[in-house]
């Protein structure tokens, strides 16, 4: 039999017309958010698992309340007090979990590839919450949402993504924010440019990529800022956290240099005085909060999607 | 427009919607605190322009929209589409809105109409405003305004746009 599931482990699972539509169905489910009441009973009976093998408070609690307001009940496997400690075996874990009756995986965990490895033992949708250095989709959704709402609220209707120039700085190497997020724009027509130390690149470029930040900045319409990770340093893979605050963190003079339009993002969380040294609350761009808000309207679309039967172009 | 049998022309369209546009005002003396809302995506147009009308006999009401997709009964069943995003252009807290939708079928798409509504507030009444009522109900709802009762047969579809509205049955309509 065919399998008729669908998945979202990384952008790869999606073309262009799908992104799309999840970006105007996320649409719908902002709306939601701002009702009075912000809960549909769209997939009332269906049933998602958090399954989160790596720390995360913001993702894990935007996909339980994205969940919730779709009145789908929610299952969260907590690693440090289950049988994972007792060596139960990843697959036994997901067996066992799918017998319970769920219809989706959201998955995270410290290894590349993960997400495709369950999919293949269970019957349940997969959705990729962050793998390794690999992939992390509906960040990348949530992104793409933001820049495109908040571009078309302060420059009109339709502002579009294609040529829309964004720098993404930082370690683009072990960030699987920024691989997803690359793909996601390069969907859509967007030219994204890497900006970071030449140690923290990638070894096959997904972008064209510079150490230039100063060189780039008057350029961009949006400024996406990667958290800089203590460990990279202490990996000598950066000189000192000094040197790079000092070639590439965003600071009031780089910030007065930005163009009114241009959007200030962060994943977050943000490391303060190493990537941004600037208040963003004083920047007139920065989106920060707005990201956290539409990851949750994302992430119901996302669910929706998968498990609500939505027409697919693919159906016959 | 697809074949099929032409039962109401652009100007049975017009007579109907100013006949209704009267009823609702006549309803609701002084259209204090009422509201339409178009249901997405058939009822957004006759929404429209009954407000049109209601506007050029009386006083300006607001006019809005519904998507009402994620509150369907049938989610799973079938392929669902969501039209446009819902936009309500006031509280409807207290307000008296007029759902408005082109066809009267089995009536769960007012029921659903009916759940997402509640979502947004609590109206004081809510009322039904349809062109065309073709049978079939499924649940215990009526409409209040009527552009045109039209007994059909379950097999058939009904298609309503501002020129006019169409009967089209499947078994002698030939598709293209």
């Amino acid at each position: 039999m065919m399998d008729t599931r669908r998945h979202l482990r990384g952008i790869g699972d999606l073309d262009r017309a799908a992104l799309e539509r999840l970006l105007d169905l996320t649409d719908h489910m902002a709306e939601v958010g701002r009702r009075a009441n912000p809960k549909v009973p769209a997939l009332r009976g269906r049933t998602m698992c958090n399954l989160f093998f790596e720390d995360s408070t913001r993702t894990r609690m935007s996909f339980d309340t994205a969940a919730k307001r779709l009145s789908a009940d929610t299952m969260t496997l907590a690693v440090g007090s289950s049988s994972v400690n007792k060596g139960e075996s990843l697959r036994d874990t997901v067996e066992t979990l799918g017998a319970m009756g769920v219809d989706a995986f959201v998955v995270r965990h410290r290894s590349s590839g993960v997400p495709w490895r369950i999919a293949e033992w269970t019957e349940a949708s997969v959705i990729n919450a962050g793998d390794g250095w690999h992939q992390h989709p509906t960040q990348a959704l949530l992104d793409l949402y933001t820049i495109r709402s908040e571009r078309a609220r302060r420059l009109g209707e339709d502002a579009g993504f294609e040529g829309l120039r964004v720098g993404v700085i930082g370690d683009i190497r072990h960030s699987r924010v920024a691989r997803s997020l690359t793909e996601a724009l390069g969907l859509l027509g967007a030219v994204v440019v890497h900006i970071g130390p030449r140690t923290l690149m990638p070894p096959t470029p997904l972008a064209r990529s510079t150490d230039d930040l100063d060189g780039e900045l008057e350029d961009l319409d949006v400024v996406y800022l990667l958290r800089m990770q203590n460990e990279r340093m202490d990996a000598a893979l950066i000189p000192s956290g000094e040197e790079y605050t000092r070639r590439f963190a965003l600071d009031p003079q780089r910030a007065g240099r930005l163009g009114e339009h241009v959007l200030v993002m962060h994943p977050g969380p943000m490391n303060r005085g190493v990537e941004i040294t600037v208040d963003p609350t004083t920047l007139p761009g920065a989106v920060v909060t707005t990201q956290v808000t539409n990851g949750i309207a994302a992430r119901m679309a996302v669910l929706f999607d998968l498990l609500g039967g939505v027409e697919t172009e693919v159906s016959a | 427009m697809t074949d099929g049998k032409r039962v109401l022309g652009p100007d049975d369209v017009r007579r109907a919607t100013t006949r209704m546009a009267h009823e609702i005002i006549e309803r609701n003396r002084g259209l204090d605190g009422v509201v339409l809302v178009g249901l997405q995506r058939g009822g957004v147009w006759l929404a429209e322009s009954l407000g049109e009308e209601i506007g050029r006999i009386g006083q300006a009401v607001p006019v809005g929209s519904l998507d009402i997709s994620l509150h369907r009964d049938d989610i799973g069943r079938r392929p669902v589409v969501p039209g446009s995003v819902s936009s309500l252009p006031c509280d409807v807290d207290g307000a008296i809105v007029v759902l408005v939708d082109d066809v009267l079928y089995t009536g769960r798409s007012v029921k659903a109409a009916l759940d997402a509504l509640n979502d947004y507030g609590r109206p004081s009444a809510v009322q039904l405003a349809v062109m065309v009522d073709r049978g079939h109900r499924e649940l215990p709802i009526r409409p209040d305004f009527v552009g045109k009762n039209l007994p059909t047969s379950i097999i058939e579809s009904v298609e309503v746009t501002v020129d006019g509205v169409v009967i089209i049955d499947p078994e002698t309509t030939v598709d293209q």
